[in-house]
């Protein structure tokens, strides 16, 4: 199955990129000039993200900075351990709707740390696969169309990173047997 | 929402950073966040750029048109504001399916466009998001990867004996967290105009 998938993901945009051109030559259209017509818009697109990417990216740096993420860390530490939590993957769970590269720091000093087939690491890995960054995408995704109300898009998104916690917690004390 | 979010974590984080008594840290942090910004907004314009040509064609050769079509069963449920083979329907798959496969370089573009046809079919206040987008993001965000290449890769660094055997337990954990997602867009969604 990973073969196929693989393949798949490989041979994709290559595939795309012969059909796409070819079929809207014979449809007549004008390929160069038609491509041209649309890319036009990617410099304006780009730039237009950069005044919400520097707000909410400047917002999380300074909290991740000051210490205040090590404390969120500390306060909720106690509560998860009570549920049967494992303590160790926390700073990742908290940190993955607010920066994928800190996230994947994160996962990576644990993999570093614990070792890639402890359980810890399975569990970190499995986290880290399987869920985006939350806010980076809000961001990106409203910002270039110049939407600043999100209305209730981060709680179902931030409710999705929870479930898919819970997910990986759980399916990984079935697996990969408990701590 | 969003305004909280982003006044407590600025208010948060001077005040910790301060109490911490290293509050020079926070000018640091703001000119490197900004840095951050800026240079990933900057690396996207090529492929942006790139795949809005490529967008483009497939429009006009009517084949984006064709492939909301194909997929019109699954979409009119999961956005019925948005008509039949609009665009918008055709970049919104091939966003969640180039995030399936893993294809990074290509489902940040088709998600930017999409939002970008989505928007045109917006009648509301242009700075507000519609239900459509919400239920898009919704799935993005949320969205099944087949193969978590980086992942796999730190694994095979630190000597793993089966470094893609973390697959099932993601495809099992995003699942869950797709489906929380639609269930609970569907129901905020409900609750938002009920309370209108």
């Amino acid at each position: 199955m990973f073969g196929v998938v693989s393949d798949i993901s490989r041979w994709a945009v290559p595939i795309v990129l012969l059909l796409v051109p070819l079929i809207a030559m014979i449809r007549g259209v004008n390929v160069f000039e038609k491509f041209v017509e649309g890319a036009e818009a990617g410099f304006g697109t780009a730039i237009k993200i950069i005044p919400f990417l520097v707000a909410m990216l400047v917002a999380i740096s300074i909290f991740r900075a000051s210490g205040a993420l090590d404390m969120l860390v500390g306060v909720l530490s106690p509560v998860f351990n009570l549920v049967g939590f494992p303590a160790e993957v926390l700073p990742h769970a908290i940190m993955r709707p607010l920066s994928g590269g800190a996230s994947l720091g994160i996962a990576t000093d644990i993999i570093k740390t614990y070792g890639p087939d402890s359980f810890i690491g399975r569990l970190v890995s499995t986290m880290q696969g399987s869920s985006d960054t939350t806010f980076y995408v809000l961001t990106l995704y409203f910002g270039s169309v110049g939407i600043t109300r999100y209305r209730y898009s981060i709680i179902s998104g931030l409710c999705a990173d929870f479930t898919t916690l819970i997910a990986s917690v759980y399916v990984a004390h079935k697996l990969f047997g408990p701590a | 929402m969003v305004n909280y979010i982003w006044l407590g974590m600025m208010v948060i984080g001077v005040l910790v950073a301060a109490i911490n008594g290293h509050v020079e840290v926070v000018t640091k942090a703001a000119l490197e966040g900004a840095q951050v910004a800026v240079h990933t907004a900057i690396d996207l314009i090529a492929i942006i750029t790139f795949w809005l040509g490529i967008m483009k064609l497939a429009e006009a050769a009517g084949l984006v048109q064709a492939l909301a079509r194909l997929v019109q069963p699954i979409t009119r449920f999961l956005f019925p504001s948005v008509p039949k083979e609009h665009p918008a329907m055709g970049a919104i798959i091939l966003n969640l399916s180039s995030n399936i496969l893993g294809l990074g370089n290509a489902s940040t573009p088709m998600g930017l466009i999409a939002m970008q046809e989505l928007q045109k079919l917006n009648r509301g206040d242009p700075k507000e998001a519609t239900d459509a987008m919400c239920t898009f993001l919704a799935l993005n965000t949320s969205c099944i990867t087949l193969i978590p290449t980086t992942i796999i890769g730190i694994r095979l660094i630190y000597g793993s004996a089966d470094p893609t055997e973390i697959v099932g337990t993601t495809i099992f954990a995003t699942a869950m967290g797709m489906t929380a997602a639609i269930c609970m867009d569907r129901l905020l969604r409900y609750l938002y105009h009920r309370g209108r």
